[in-house]
This record gives C-alpha cells, sequence and structure tokens, in this order.
C-alpha cells in the first residue's frame, strides 16, 4: 500500500513537472517556428533597438536619433545600449523576440546569415547605392546583401609630432614606403621610447599583408600561406628585430594607444577612434595621421564596421527599415560622427566629413581601397588562432610556419 | 517522524502524503530550474540547432555525436586543438590550486584556532575577507597588480628579479623551468604523440605565465572560505585529544600529522571536492580578466563553451563541452572519494598488537 501511494505520489510530481513544462511551451519559448508570425503590423509600431555602444556619448546620440525618427514617423523606438550584445541577441533569436534593430559586426554576419536570424533586407533602401562598395561586400554573404553598414573606420599611421620634430623630421619625411617606415621608426627609437608599436592580431599585421598584395581569403580560396603574406610579416618582424617596433604587450600597454599616449611608442597603426582615445585620455599629445605607407603591391589598410541588422523574427521589419534609413542617411551620420567620432558609411557625407575634421582626413582618404576582414562563417575563431599564434612573432615565431598553420585552419572552412 | 506515525498506517499514508506536499516546492523548483534544463542541454547537444528559435523545432535536426566528435578527436581540427588547449590549461590550474588552496586554508584555519593568538576576530575576518568580496573587483585588482610595472613586478625588482609581464606572457612555466636545465626543444616521442589533438609536449608546456597569476588569485580567493570550514572541524576536536597527544610525548607536528588532520578528514574530503568541482569550473576570472589570451593559455572548457555557443552561434558543440566538462568532473570526484575512503583496516606496519584487527581510530 504504501509502495502504491509512493507509486502516485511519483504520478503525481511527474504530472506537475510536465505541466510546468508545457507552460514554458505555451510562453513561447519552446514550440517551435510559431513564435516568427510574418505578417506585419499595421499602425504605430514600437521597435527595440539593442546596440553595443561605447559609451554615454554614442547611446545619447543613437536615442536622440531614434526619438527624432519616432517623432516624424509617428511609432516609438526604444534604445538599449547591452551589456554582452552577442549574448543578449543570441538570448533573443533563441527566444523567438530578438529586438527588431540591432549592431552586427562584420565577423559575425555570416553566423547569423546561416542560421537565418537577420533579414537581409539592404538591398531595397533607398540610399543602398550610397553607401562604400567596399563596406557593402562586408555584409554580404553568398552575394546577399543582409544589411546597411552604419559607419566605419580605417587603420592610419598615428605620430607624436612632439617626437617627430625632436629627432629633426620634418612633414616631408612622413613615409610613403616599407623603407621610409623602418627608416624613421629608426630615427624615432631612443632610450625610453620605441620608434612604432601596434598590438599583436591580424587585426593591426593584416594591414601590411593588404599592402604586400595579400589577405587571408581572395576569390573564395584561403591564400593564408601566400608568399605575400609571409613577406609582410617578414617586414614587420625585420622592424622587431631592428628594436625599432614592439608590440604594445611588451611596452606594458594595455593596447597600442595606450603605449603611444604615455610616450613609450612615437608611432602606432590605429583607427580614427585613436581621435576621441587622445583627447579624453591623452589631452597633452599632439598627434598627426597620415595613411599607412604602400608597400611592394601598393597602398592598403584595414576597415572595421558594424551595420544595422534586422531580425527575421521582428514584426516590423518595414518600420525597421525605414529607421535604418533614416540613421544612416547622411544628415544622422554627421550628427553621430560629430558626437562620438566615427566615420560616415556613405560617400555623399564624405565632403562634409573632411570639411568638419580636416586633421583627420587620412583615415576617409583610405576608404577607396581599404579591406575588410573576411566575413565567412567562422572566420573569427581562425582569426583568433592567427592571433594567437601572431603573439610569438616577435620572439620565436616563423612567419611561415604561423601562416601556414592559419592556412590548414582556413581551408576546411571555405571547403565547405 | 514520531512514534505514532509507526504505529497507525492510516496517519502514515496521511504523513507521506504531506511530505511529498512540503518537499514539492523544493523539487518542482530543483526540476524546473535544474531537471528539465539539464535534459534540453543534453539534446542541443546531440542536435544541430543552430541558435535560432526553439531547440525543439521541427527542424532541428538529430546529429547524434558528432558535436562530440567535433571537439574530442582530431577531425574537429582547430576545435579540437581549442578543446585539447583548454583541457590542458584548465588540467594544470587545477593540479596546483586544489592542493595550494586546501593547504593553505587549513594552516589559515590552524593557525587563527590557536587559543593564545592576540586579535583572534580581526585574523579570522582579514583571511575571509576575499570571500565576500566579488571576484570582479578582485581580477580588475589582479590585473593591476600583475602589470608589467605592477605592485608585484616592484616588489620582486627589490630582490633583484626581473617580473615577467605576466598577464601578457604565454610561455609555459615547466617548459621554462626546463629550459633552465638546457631543455629547449621537444624529443620527437612528445611531438608526435599527443592526447586530445595537442602534443604531449604542449601537455607538458605546464600552466602558461598568466595562468600561474590566476592560480594565485584562485587561491587567495578561495582559502578563506575554506578555512571557515576547516575552523568548524577544528573546534569539534576536543582539547582532551590534544592533551593525551602531549601526554604521549607527540610534538607539534606530530599532533598535527597524526591528530588533527585524521579529525578533520570529513572536512578534508568536503573541501577537495568542493575544490575539484569549482576549479574544473573556472570561468568569471578567465571571462572578466583575460578572456583567454594570452595565445589562448587561459581558455578553459566552461569559457571556451560559452564563447562556441554565444559567439561562433555553434550551440551543439558549447553544449557538448560543457557535458564533457560534468562527466570529467564526475570521475575525477569519483576517483578522488576512492582515494580518501576511510580505511577499515590498519596496516601491519601500525598495528600495536600483532594479531588484532580493526579500530585503528
Amino acid at each position: 500500500m504504501n509502495r502504491t501511494l509512493s507509486a502516485s505520489a511519483a504520478l503525481t510530481l511527474v504530472a506537475t513537472l510536465s505541466l510546468a513544462l508545457s507552460g514554458c511551451g505555451g510562453g513561447g519559448g519552446f514550440d517551435g517556428e510559431s513564435a516568427a508570425p510574418e505578417q506585419e503590423q499595421t499602425g504605430p509600431v514600437e521597435l527595440q533597438v539593442l546596440i553595443g555602444s561605447s559609451g554615454p556619448a554614442e547611446t545619447d546620440a543613437v536615442t536622440a536619433a531614434a526619438d527624432a525618427w519616432a517623432d516624424e514617423s509617428g511609432n516609438t523606438a526604444e534604445v538599449v545600449a547591452a551589456q554582452d550584445l552577442n549574448q543578449q541577441l543570441s538570448q533573443g533569436f533563441a527566444a523567438g523576440s530578438p529586438p527588431d534593430v540591432f549592431y552586427v559586426s562584420s565577423d559575425l554576419v555570416a553566423s547569423y546569415a546561416a542560421n537565418g536570424s537577420i533579414e537581409p533586407y539592404a538591398a531595397e533602401m533607398e540610399n543602398a547605392d550610397d553607401f562604400y562598395p567596399n563596406l557593402r561586400a562586408a555584409f554580404t554573404v553568398d552575394d546577399t546583401y543582409y544589411c546597411a553598414p552604419k559607419d566605419f573606420s580605417t587603420l592610419a599611421l598615428v605620430i607624436n609630432t612632439d617626437s617627430w620634430t625632436a629627432a629633426g623630421l620634418t612633414d616631408a619625411d612622413v613615409p610613403t614606403t616599407w623603407e621610409e617606415l623602418s627608416a624613421v621608426a629608426e630615427k624615432l627609437t631612443t632610450d625610453t621610447q620605441v620608434g612604432l608599436t601596434t598590438s599583436t592580431e591580424y587585426q593591426r599585421l593584416g594591414a601590411f599583408m593588404a599592402q604586400a598584395g595579400g589577405g587571408l581569403v581572395s576569390d573564395g580560396t584561403a591564400t593564408a600561406d601566400s608568399a605575400e603574406n609571409v613577406e609582410a610579416l617578414n617586414y614587420v618582424k625585420s622592424m622587431l628585430d631592428a628594436g625599432t617596433m614592439k608590440f604594445s604587450p611588451d611596452l606594458d600597454a594595455g593596447w597600442a594607444g595606450e603605449a603611444f599616449g604615455t610616450g613609450k611608442a612615437a608611432m602606432t597603426i590605429e583607427g580614427n577612434w585613436m581621435i576621441g582615445a587622445l583627447a579624453a585620455d591623452y589631452p597633452d599629445v599632439t598627434a598627426q595621421f597620415a595613411p599607412l605607407p604602400e608597400g611592394p603591391a601598393g597602398p592598403g589598410t584595414l576597415t572595421f564596421t558594424n551595420c544595422w541588422g534586422i531580425a527575421a523574427d521582428s514584426q516590423n521589419k518595414e518600420a525597421a527599415r525605414q529607421l535604418v534609413e533614416f540613421l544612416t542617411s547622411s544628415d544622422q551620420q554627421l550628427a553621430f560622427a560629430d558626437a562620438f567620432g566615427v566615420m560616415p558609411s556613405v560617400q555623399s557625407a564624405a565632403d562634409p566629413w573632411r570639411a568638419a575634421n580636416p586633421e583627420a582626413a587620412a583615415f576617409l582618404d583610405q576608404a577607396d581601397y581599404a579591406v575588410a576582414i573576411p566575413n565567412n562563417e567562422g572566420i573569427s575563431d581562425v582569426v583568433a588562432d592567427l592571433n594567437a599564434q601572431l603573439e610569438s612573432l616577435a620572439t620565436t615565431g616563423d612567419p611561415q610556419t604561423i601562416l601556414d598553420s592559419a592556412q590548414s585552419n582556413l581551408e576546411p572552412l571555405l571547403g565547405s | 517522524m514520531s512514534r505514532r506515525g509507526a504505529n497507525k498506517s492510516g496517519t502514515r499514508s496521511n504523513e507521506t502524503t504531506a511530505g511529498w506536499l512540503f518537499t514539492a516546492p523544493a523539487l518542482i523548483i530543483l526540476g524546473l530550474f535544474l531537471v528539465i534544463p539539464v535534459l534540453m542541454a543534453a539534446w542541443v547537444s546531440m542536435s544541430d540547432w543552430n541558435g535560432r528559435g526553439s531547440p525543439f523545432a521541427s527542424t532541428v535536426g538529430f546529429v547524434g555525436s558528432d558535436n562530440y566528435r567535433q571537439v574530442l578527436t582530431s577531425e574537429g581540427g582547430l576545435q579540437a586543438r581549442d578543446f585539447g588547449t583548454a583541457m590542458r590549461n584548465n588540467f594544470w590550474y587545477v593540479v596546483l590550486v586544489v592542493p595550494l588552496q586546501t593547504i593553505a586554508s587549513l594552516y589559515l584555519a590552524v593557525l587563527v584556532n590557536r587559543k593564545v593568538l592576540r586579535g583572534r576576530g580581526f585574523f579570522r575576518t582579514a583571511f575571509y575577507f576575499p570571500s565576500v568580496t566579488s571576484s570582479v573587483a578582485i581580477v580588475l585588482v589582479f590585473l593591476f597588480l600583475f602589470s608589467g610595472s605592477g605592485a608585484v613586478n616592484q616588489i620582486l625588482g627589490w630582490v633583484g628579479i626581473n617580473g615577467p609581464n605576466w598577464f601578457a606572457d604565454p610561455r609555459g612555466v615547466l617548459q621554462l623551468l626546463l629550459g633552465t636545465v638546457g631543455i629547449d626543444s621537444a624529443p620527437s616521442a612528445l611531438l608526435d604523440h599527443g592526447f586530445l589533438s595537442i602534443s604531449w609536449w604542449e601537455w607538458l608546456a605546464g600552466p602558461s605565465v598568466a595562468m600561474s597569476a590566476l592560480v594565485l588569485l584562485a587561491v587567495f580567493t578561495t582559502s578563506g572560505t575554506f578555512m571557515l570550514l576547516f575552523i568548524a572541524a577544528l573546534q569539534n576536536i576536543g582539547g582532551e585529544i590534544e592533551e593525551a597527544g602531549m601526554m604521549d610525548g607527540a610534538n607539534g607536528w606530530q599532533r598535527f600529522r597524526l591528530i588533527t588532520v585524521p579529525m578533520v578528514r570529513p572536512t578534508l574530503f568536503t573541501v577537495l571536492t568542493l575544490g575539484l568541482i569549482g576549479t574544473w569550473q573556472v570561468f568569471d576570472q578567465i571571462y572578466v580578466g583575460t578572456q583567454g589570451g594570452p595565445a589562448k593559455t587561459t581558455i578553459t572548457p566552461a569559457y571556451l563553451s560559452y564563447t562556441a555557443s554565444f559567439q561562433q552561434q555553434n550551440w551543439g558543440q558549447g553544449a557538448a563541452i560543457a557535458f564533457i566538462l560534468f562527466f570529467v568532473i564526475v570521475v575525477l570526484a569519483l576517483v578522488q572519494r576512492w582515494v580518501l575512503r576511510e580505511r577499515t583496516t590498519v596496516s601491519r606496519r601500525k598495528r600495536y598488537l600483532p594479531a588484532q584487527t580493526g579500530g585503528g581510530q
């Protein structure tokens, strides 16, 4: 009798648990595809905008812009700054209730495209042709152009003007070739200061590969171990061996900008975020920005960009696209540039931006030939592994070995 | 249970119902937030779910052990090597942290349990303080302490040691030591063979300098917690046992080794088990402090599971890593239980009377 009683109790328990489970199902999390209704809502809509903000200035500017659009269109748009954008987006996608509009970086666009999380809306935009072609390419996966770039950055040579004049250099000495870069780096190297610094990652050293005519992926095939890439890393290694270049961790700096700002390095290779960082953290340092020197294959630099993604599961895709059109308009991008120092992703905003930021023109001048990090699915793992190995470049690392291993990691991605 | 319940079966059945009723909230909460999520994760680890919509939707397919094979066998390429590296890193972390924190906490407990110590309350609070501080805050403090020009290297500088740039140094400590005795390249036997897709030579690298700093951090933060457990155990040892030891002529070290340690053995078991589980799951120090760098020497399975899922959208693989980690912990906990089991017989060497067995304690 006792046994039957516990059996019934166990049954009750199972029933309670399955009730709880089905309760979850009713909540919309676990009941399949029904969480993604396709019909558009009519009338005023409420948009959720999730951004990975660099700070209050960016959050405030985006909020103000979204409010302006809301007033104009009669809808509402709520901007939320994410603590951890990827994690919060993943939760939204899994639950079937993602934010309508959000930032997507170019290295993740393929993962989100592969699982159908983001809507390929960008080709239908009114201002679609105004965006830089290489930025459009960064968000194009398998010939589908997914999302509109919200702004971009390029790498340039940042020069400490005080050190420059102290070393007896003039404006005519600003390096335009690798040989000249090595030469000025040597002149700028003193007991307390190294000529050039940057971080040990493909996101910086890849610029040298571009100048040598190389890259990780070209025309859909893996070319990490190409002779051009080896040449680029050999060139970097020659400066490291000469002691005229050091990586920022070896200068005890969290990033290259810190090494530059604290005077441990006279030049660095960084993006246009340096302008804001210098103004905020090192107001006494005067800097000059120059395009990166040309390599054997001509000029080259890297570009970094995020886009405005729209969720495929959004119920207000039409309104979301209008909001993105508003946010990427020339005027609005110039307002963002003014507020938090980014470069507009549309060509029509280039001249006004140059007029407003004459000292930073070098960053925008490189826009036409800047290449983005390849966006193949899974590439971020390969780049992370390459970066881990590049850390050894200053000591024992051999460029050919490093690039061979990157090649073997890259081939399976592109083959499949 | 009262005696009345044992006599009358009717009341007893009521009590059974009441028992289930009273435990129901706990069971439901455990089921809802532990058992069901675990079962869901088990399904995800064997599916090709890609992070969009429900993992139980009809479009999600069953892929069997594919995700496990991706990380465990060499056919996974980069993923398998990352997992091997993570296991290597975490193995050395556990091997160092568990003994060090156990010894440190027992030592601190004995220290603050001494009756002659002035200001015992102050020291207990001081040693326990790191345990109640947010681990994120402590990680940030350690990042500053162990920076290239930080306090630790300044102090090392006083004694003429040129300290490393701790959190940026990927060199393996064991290989550095081997380098000092002239072994700086691996024999091919170690390079050509390996375990979990990385060579034995890479396993032998030991923890990186960066990981060593995290080991110190872990010992610093957890010793206080375990010290508390040991203090409780020490206070259960009656003074007369200690006195008996003194009467028998045992010196301080003998009393510690032959009386104190055996008497706190249950607590020792608890501390070792908790330490083993906690160290295999190390995540927040990595997430806040190093993000797996330098050169992937601080990635751990828990962190890898997170990045595979949330950054690469490889949810199946992330869940598979979590389950492999779970099995590693269970197996090691069982091994440790077996090693620390109570021996019912006393070894021949320790017996007082030749023929007698048992009654060692």
